[in-house]
């Protein structure tokens, strides 16, 4: 696994950027680093963090728990199977990163379920919302209620972890009429600061709902605001960006970013502009699982960029 | 529901001798909408009618009919429904003349207007 991210890395000074969406198909296990992907056994790339100061962390993103519509009866359940798929892996992960939509609709007996659900992997959660998390009365207020502790604004925070800095930001707050996912002048300002002093050899992760580079515009799938933020994070040799939202994959690589988006725990959706809407995608309950699944991200030190493997929660 | 109905419905349309189910079908369909008034349907992550002319004092009703919640939140935030899940709907009185753009506050690229005419 190492190999092959050494290799695919060499290949990364082209500007630019690669565009790439896969299905990983029963079983199968989906690789990407520096834009390329191969196969490769979950067992395989679990094995690779033997050096030190190596770390895995996961990501999980769009469990929809209260969901219960004609594509997944059940969000609670196939979130309880990802959480399952955790607790299984060779190696415990050091923490999960969940890329919101944790709720279908901010109720607080589904904020209560998710955490239920969630506290069996044992491992310590670090979230961002999703719009359908912003739904309570105080728009936003449950969420910030349950995990705001120590953020600012909307609920943005950044921390480390073994020399990797990790920024958590929030667009799906404020949302503006014919507008995408949007940061805000105050977030953004709060990053300058954040990112400011810190040396550019050193790796950063952005984790956030919606992505933060437009997959598809028609839909809302993009960030009005994230050249800005991206500015910043240009002079760092090592960003991976983490979002959620469209419940599958895509991966882009521009200089050293790595875009990188996640299956849901509920349900699918369609590749931009291909059906009537971004609506769930009601797919053959024999092939639901294969199109929800987990992001196990791996950290290897002197290898640059992060290694992420997705996993679906089939076979 | 609405649209397992809806489906429903297609579906038999295409056979012959199911006008019996047909017509349940529209019925059922009738009674989810209740309230009076022009309505504004969401369907697909669309308004539609996107746009819609009304007298003053008119209520005008929305619908969710997708699988996804959305909102109807006034651009000048003069109205706003809380979250409309499937199957749910929100009614405003237009007491004033104007043109009242508005959009879902969860899917922003969604929005819609309503020209309210005086007298
Ligand atoms: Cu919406």
């Amino acid at each position: 696994m190492s190999d092959h991210d050494k290799n695919d890395h060499s290949g990364q000074d082209r500007r630019g950027f690669l565009k790439c969406m896969a299905w990983a198909g029963t079983g199968a296990v989906f690789t990407v680093s520096g834009g390329i992907a191969s196969s490769v056994s979950l067992g395989q790339a679990m094995a690779a963090p033997a050096k030190a100061g190596s770390f895995t962390f996961m990501q999980v993103s769009d469990s929809h728990v209260g969901f219960n519509k004609p594509a997944n009866p059940d969000a609670a359940a196939t979130y309880r199977e990802a959480v399952g798929k955790i607790l299984a892996l060779p190696q415990k992960p050091d923490f999960i990163i969940h890329t919101g939509d944790i709720t279908q609709l901010s109720k607080d007996q589904e904020f209560d379920d998710a955490d239920q659900i969630i506290k069996a992997a044992g491992l310590q959660v670090f979230h961002v919302p999703g719009e359908h998390d912003m739904l309570d009365e105080g728009q936003g207020k449950a969420y910030l209620d349950r995990f705001g502790q120590g953020t600012k604004g909307a609920g943005w925070y950044s921390f480390d972890h073994k020399g990797v800095h990790f920024i958590a930001l929030i667009n799906v707050a404020n949302l503006k009429p014919g507008g995408m996912g949007s940061l805000g002048a105050d977030q953004i300002e709060w990053l300058e600061k954040d990112l400011a002093g810190r040396p550019s050899s050193q790796p950063i992760v952005v984790f956030a709902h919606i992505p933060l580079w437009t997959v598809y515009a028609d839909w809302g799938w993009g960030t009005d605001d994230a050249a800005q933020a991206l500015g910043y994070l240009k002079r760092f040799g090592s960003v991976t960006v983490l979002n959620g939202h469209i419940h599958q994959l895509t991966q882009k690589v521009e200089g050293n970013i790595v875009f990188h988006t996640a299956r849901s725990t509920a349900f699918p959706q369609p590749v931009g502009g291909q059906g009537p809407s971004p609506g769930p995608l009601k797919v053959p309950t024999e092939q639901l699982h294969s199109m929800l699944g987990i992001t196990t991200a791996t950290f290897v030190r002197g290898s640059q960029p992060i290694a992420l493997i997705d996993s679906t929660l089939a076979a | 529901m609405f649209k397992t109905l809806k489906a429903g419905a297609l579906a038999l349309a295409l056979l012959p001798g199911c006008a019996l189910a047909l017509e349940w079908s529209s019925a059922a369909v009738a009674q989810a909408a209740a309230p009076a008034g022009p309505t504004v349907k969401i369907d697909n992550f669309v308004f539609g009618p996107q746009a819609i002319t009304v007298s003053v004092g008119t209520t005008v009703t929305w619908i969710n009919q997708d699988d996804i919640p959305h909102t109807v939140v006034a651009n000048d935030k003069s109205f706003k429904s809380k979250v409309l899940d499937t199957d749910e709907h929100f009614s405003f009185t237009f007491t004033k003349p104007g043109e009242y753009g508005y959009f879902c506050s969860l899917h922003p690229h969604m929005t819609g207007k309503v020209i309210v005419k005086a007298g």
